[in-house]
Formats: C-alpha cells, structure tokens, sequence
C-alpha cells in the first residue's frame, strides 16, 4: 500500500490507527477516580504529542541516519513558528498558509545553517548548530524585537491587517482555524463516568504527524535514506565511492530542518503565541533525548520517546505530595512519611531526576532505546513458546 | 602512455621529503607493483593518486586527464577504485546494501536526492548487486551485517563493492596486510581471477613478496621517496640494489 512492503504497511497502519484512536487510548481512567491524573487525553498535551513526534521524527533523519547530531534544532522550530505567526497577523488565521510558510522559512534556514555547519563533522558540527541556535535565540530576545516580540514574544491582536479575513465582528478575538473549522474546537463525548475529548488541533496536527512518519519510512527505504545511513557507517567508504557526502548531508539537514519548522508552525496553529524560549537550547537538547531515549535511527523510536518525554512532563510533574500522602495513606504514619520523603525528590518539580535515571539506563542497558527493549521482550515471548509456532512442534532458531 | 601517469611528482611532509622524484607509468590491462621498505613512500604515493593528499609537484594524469585538485569521490567517478590496508566497508550494513551503493553510484553519479523510491524496487540495480555477489561467492551472506564477517570476507566484499563500479584502474593497498595465509591466498586467487577476466589495469602495494610475485607483471621499487628500479618480476628478484634497500628482507619473505 502507498508503495510500502508489508512490514512498514503494517507499522503505518498501526500508527493510524493509535492515533485516531489516542483520546479513547490516553483516557483509560474514569473522571474523578484517583487515577484520573494520569489521563493524558486531553486536548492541550495530545496535540502535544504529536508536534513533538513531527520534532523527533525530522530530527532522527537527519541524527538517526546520518550520525551528525545536530544541538540546534530548535532554532528551526521557532523561525518556524515564528513564520506561521507572521502569516496569522498579515494574511490570515486560517492555517494553511501559516503551516506551509512555517516550512519553507525554516527550511532555508537550515540550508544556510546547514551549509555552514556541515563543514565540519563530529562534536564540532554540534557546537557549530549549537552557536546558530543560540544565535538566533539571542538574537530573537534582542535586536529582533520587532520581528520577535522579544520577550512579550507574538500573539494575534486585533488590529493586525489579516488581509485575507474580513473585519472581525465586535468582541470577537482572531482564532487560528482551517476554513472555518477553530482549532480550539472539541467535541466532548461522555461515556458513563469517562470523557472523551475529540479535538480539532490535535486531528489536524495528527494528520500532519501520520504524513511524516509516511515521508520518513520512504526516505529510510529509498536509495537517499541509504546513502545517509553509508555516512553514518562508513564516510571515507563512501567518498571513494564516487559519492559526494556533502549534498545527502545537507540534504537531510534541510529535511530535518522542515520537519521542525511543520512543528513550529503546528504549535502556533493550537496555540496562537509564540516566544523565543522555544529556541531555547534546552528545547534543543528535548529532542536529542527524545530519539535516543525512543531509538535513534528506528522508525517509531522517536515518536515514543517523545511521547514518553512529554508525558512525564505533564503528567509525573502534577504529583505533589498531598497525593503521594494519599496514596501512602495505608500504611503506617511514620513509615508513611519515610515513604513519601523517599519518593518525593522523583516526581513533581523533580521529574527531571526521573526522566534523567530512565535516560542512563537506557543509554547503558538498552543503546537502541525503548525500541530495542520492545524488541528483547518480543524476544523472550518467542523463545518462550516455540512449539506454538511450528505445528511439527521443533524449536526453530531465532532469527 | 600508460593508462595512469606520473611525473615529477613529489610531495614534502614539514622537514620530510616523503616523494623525490617519482615518475611512473601503469600501462594499461596490466598488473603492477609498487614494493619498497617501510617509509618508502608508497602511501603518500597511492594517496596522491586518489585526491587524499595533492603533491607539491608534478602531475598524475589518468587516461590522459589530470586528477591532481579533484576530490576522492570526482577521481573515483574518472574509474579509479581504491581497496584500502584495513577493509573500508560500511559495517552497520548488511552485506546486500555494501553492494547495492557502489551500483547506485556508478549508474546515478555522485548526488542523486532519490528519496521516494523503494531501492529493492530499482531491478536494475539490484540485480547487479546480487550478480556481483554470486560472482563473490557471497550470496548467501547477503543478509548479514557486513561487519559481521572475517577479514577475509570484508576484503572479498571490498574489492567486489570496487569491481561493481566497473572501474578502469584499481588500486590495492597492502590488500593482505594482516591476512592468514589461507585467506591471503585465498586474495590472491581472486585478484589473479579478476586479471584474467576483466579488461582491468591493477596497481598494488604490497609489502608481502609472495603476493607481488604471485600477481605482477611489473614492479617499481621504491627507497625514500623515489624510484629505485622497475623491471619484470624476474629480474627484480635478483636485483642487487633492491636487496640492499630491503637489507635482506626480500630472501626472508619471497
């Protein structure tokens, strides 16, 4: 299907339909159980998940397949964003033009990064990313300011042109749409005491998200994906091949480069503002974590790792101690208060701590990320009953 | 004229002069050897030779084109291709994909941005990658992880990825350096089979005698950066002058 074999039909299938399904899926916990804290099926964080899987997804083409970490990534998600943004104020809320310009800005920055960058390999190409990204950053806060909005950042006002949309009726406040449909807009559906929310911005960044991931698994099956993953493995090989490595870099620099600017743009669609701590390279660092974390290199890795990523942000850190006393309210008053003492430091404001020991252990016990873990554990189900497979009842070797 | 010549060409390290004088000619279908003791040059030769390094001076035309200032990948794509001391393949790879890029290469040239189609769908090149595997005697490896293999086997795919290429000129260094006899043998076999059936012109460099005089129809010797002697494998043996730039070497090894 799509020119896909079947193993990559079956993964795309799979994709689809967790992310049709995701607001059924993230809210397995009835309203008002104790449980319901963990419910990530709102729309706000779901839409999150998604953008940030578009993020993770371009990023591991270019890290994944060509080895080149790039430490600047963010700054071509906030030219994005801030390029949508500018199509909101001057053209129209209406975010198709926002989205596709979003791309195209961010694209030809990456090609001017990138060609500088790529110049270099190794740590040196990811302290050259990292000084453009903070570059930008810096710059976005400082002499950009009328461009950026540096610090207050970029909303829609009132008074912008728009001169695609007509005048706004009285009272009315610009609302990023897709010809009309609001991105804002849910449908609520109640099932006994579970709520489902269906929202819009998340459809839309969902549909984005499933184009992606369908552009990546054609460049990882395409001669191009190839040629990136010869780099990776063997640069020197592949120049006295008769293969200039620097376009295919550059070339998936760019790539990569747009996929961050589809997030950025993504993210001023949901969520009308944009600031320059997106550039932040904290943010550029998030991503980094989020392929290893997932699997650098494999399809779905960087998905989950940002699912995963952003999960804990949102979820582990809305655990305060009342609730841990809550949960801990079973056992003994002093062992209580040891127990809740213990685990304190790893959840709320200290989720970073949590997310940090996931992140060596994985890096130590599992180098192909929770891909690799997922493929062990399938592993052992296989090893585990043989006979089931074979009707002749002989154990056949792994592969 | 040979197919690959070299003139005047030296080339100076800081205080070293790693090439004298060094004018050589390759003819072309043949076989030759560069030989010489440890320092001699040979590498800094062969990396002029490829675009690794550019000499100070002189001139290396191939097929009566100049090679010097082109990068590794414009001079491979003239039809020069290099099998390195330490088998250069790409190891995260399976053995099918290490012959699938040179057959990219050589049909599509050095860049071509073909990210939407499936490469096990191209026929053409897969096909070829797959003959050029058979005749490797490596089908049934092409699953495997390339780095997987034994030395031997990663020569054997190195040279087959060069050979894919159909390149005019190829050029070995030290290709059984670090090698058991078996495979070392076994080397050498191969590389009299590709003289014997291809229109090919093969230039080694080759510390082990019984290689040299397994393979070559003509050998230079090279002492500190120039040409000692080039003659036929025969005469080279008894040479005087070659006995003393190797202190005896030669009697141990051949």
């Amino acid at each position: 299907m799509l020119g896909l074999d079947k193993k990559h039909t079956n993964l795309l299938l799979l994709v689809f339909v967790l992310t049709l399904l995701a607001p059924f899926i993230l809210n397995p916990f009835p309203e008002g159980s104790g449980m319901a804290q963990f419910n990530a099926g709102y729309p706000d964080l779901m839409q999150r998940f998604v953008i940030f899987g578009i993020f993770a997804i371009g990023f591991n083409i270019l890290f994944g397949l060509t080895g080149y970490l790039s430490f600047g990534h963010a700054a071509f998600l906030g030219v994005g964003s801030y390029a949508a943004m500018w199509m909101m104020k001057l053209l129209t809320m209406n975010i198709i033009p926002a989205i596709a310009v979003s791309v195209i800005v961010a694209g030809l920055f990456a090609l001017l990064v990138g060609w500088i960058s790529l110049r270099r390999s190794g740590i040196y190409f990811s302290i050259l990313t990292l000084a453009f990204a903070q570059m930008s950053y810096a710059l976005a806060y400082s002499v950009l300011t009328p461009i950026t909005g540096g610090e207050t950042g970029l909303q829609p006002k009132l008074q912008d042109p728009r001169i695609l949309d007509g005048a706004l009726e009285a009272g009315a406040s610009p609302k990023a749409n897709l010809f009309g449909l609001e991105m804002g807009s849910s449908f609520e559906w109640s099932v006994g005491s579970w709520l489902f929310t269906f929202n819009v911005g998340y459809y839309v960044a969902a549909i984005a998200m499933l184009a992606s991931f369908y552009l990546a698994i054609r460049i990882f099956n395409s001669p191009f994906g190839m040629m990136l993953r010869a780099i990776k493995s063997n640069q020197q090989r592949l120049n006295y091949t008769g293969l200039n490595a620097r376009p295919y870099t550059l070339a998936a620099f760019v790539v990569s480069g747009m996929y961050a600017g589809l997030a950025g743009g993504l993210m001023v669609a949901m969520d009308t503002q944009v600031g320059a701590e997106r550039m932040f390279w904290t943010a550029s660092g998030e991503v980094v974590l989020m392929t290893i974390l997932g699997g650098a290199g494999t399809l779905i890795g960087p998905v989950l790792g940002a699912g995963m990523i952003k999960y804990m942000e949102n979820i582990m850190s809305k655990i305060n101690s009342t609730i841990l006393h809550e949960w801990f309210a079973f056992l003994p008053d002093g062992l209580e208060d040891f127990v809740v003492t213990l685990i304190y430091p790893f959840i709320g404001k200290g989720w970073h701590l949590t997310l940090g020991l996931i992140f060596m252990l994985v890096v130590i016990f599992l180098p192909g990320g929770l891909v690799e873990g997922g493929q062990r554990i399938a592993k052992l189900f296989k090893r585990k009953n043989p006979s089931s497979d074979t009707p002749d009842g002989k154990t056949t070797p792994a592969e | 004229m040979g197919i690959l010549d070299i003139k005047n060409v030296g080339k100076r390290f800081g205080g070293l002069q790693a090439l004298g004088d060094v004018n050589l000619s390759v003819a072309e279908n043949s076989c030759h050897a560069i030989i010489g003791p440890n320092g001699a040059g040979k590498s800094t030769l062969l990396n002029c030779l490829v675009g690794k390094l550019i000499p100070d001076t002189g001139s290396v035309m191939f097929d009566g084109k100049s090679v010097l200032g082109r990068k590794p990948y414009e001079i491979n794509q003239m039809g020069i291709s290099r099998v390195f001391q330490t088998p250069e393949i790409f190891g995260d790879l399976s053995v099918l994909e290490n012959m699938l890029i040179p057959c990219f290469a050589k049909r599509d040239g050095s860049f071509t941005p073909n990210a939407f189609i499936d490469m096990y769908k191209d026929r053409e090149i897969v096909e070829r990658a797959e003959h050029m595997l058979e005749e490797m005697g490596m089908a049934d490896a092409r699953g495997d992880n390339a780095a997987t293999m034994s030395r031997g086997n990663k020569r054997r795919l190195e040279i087959g990825m060069c050979l894919a290429q159909e390149p005019r000129l190829l050029l070995l260094d030290e290709p059984t350096a670090g090698m058991a006899r078996a495979d070392t043998n076994n080397t050498i076999d191969l590389l009299k089979q590709i003289k014997d059936e291809r229109d090919i012109t093969i230039a080694i460099i080759e510390h082990d005698m019984h290689v040299v005089f397994s393979l070559a129809e003509r050998i230079t010797v090279l002492a500190q950066g120039t040409p000692l002697v080039e003659d036929t494998p025969d005469k080279i043996k008894g040479h005087p002058k070659v006995r003393e730039a190797y202190l005896g070497e030669t009697q141990d090894a051949a």
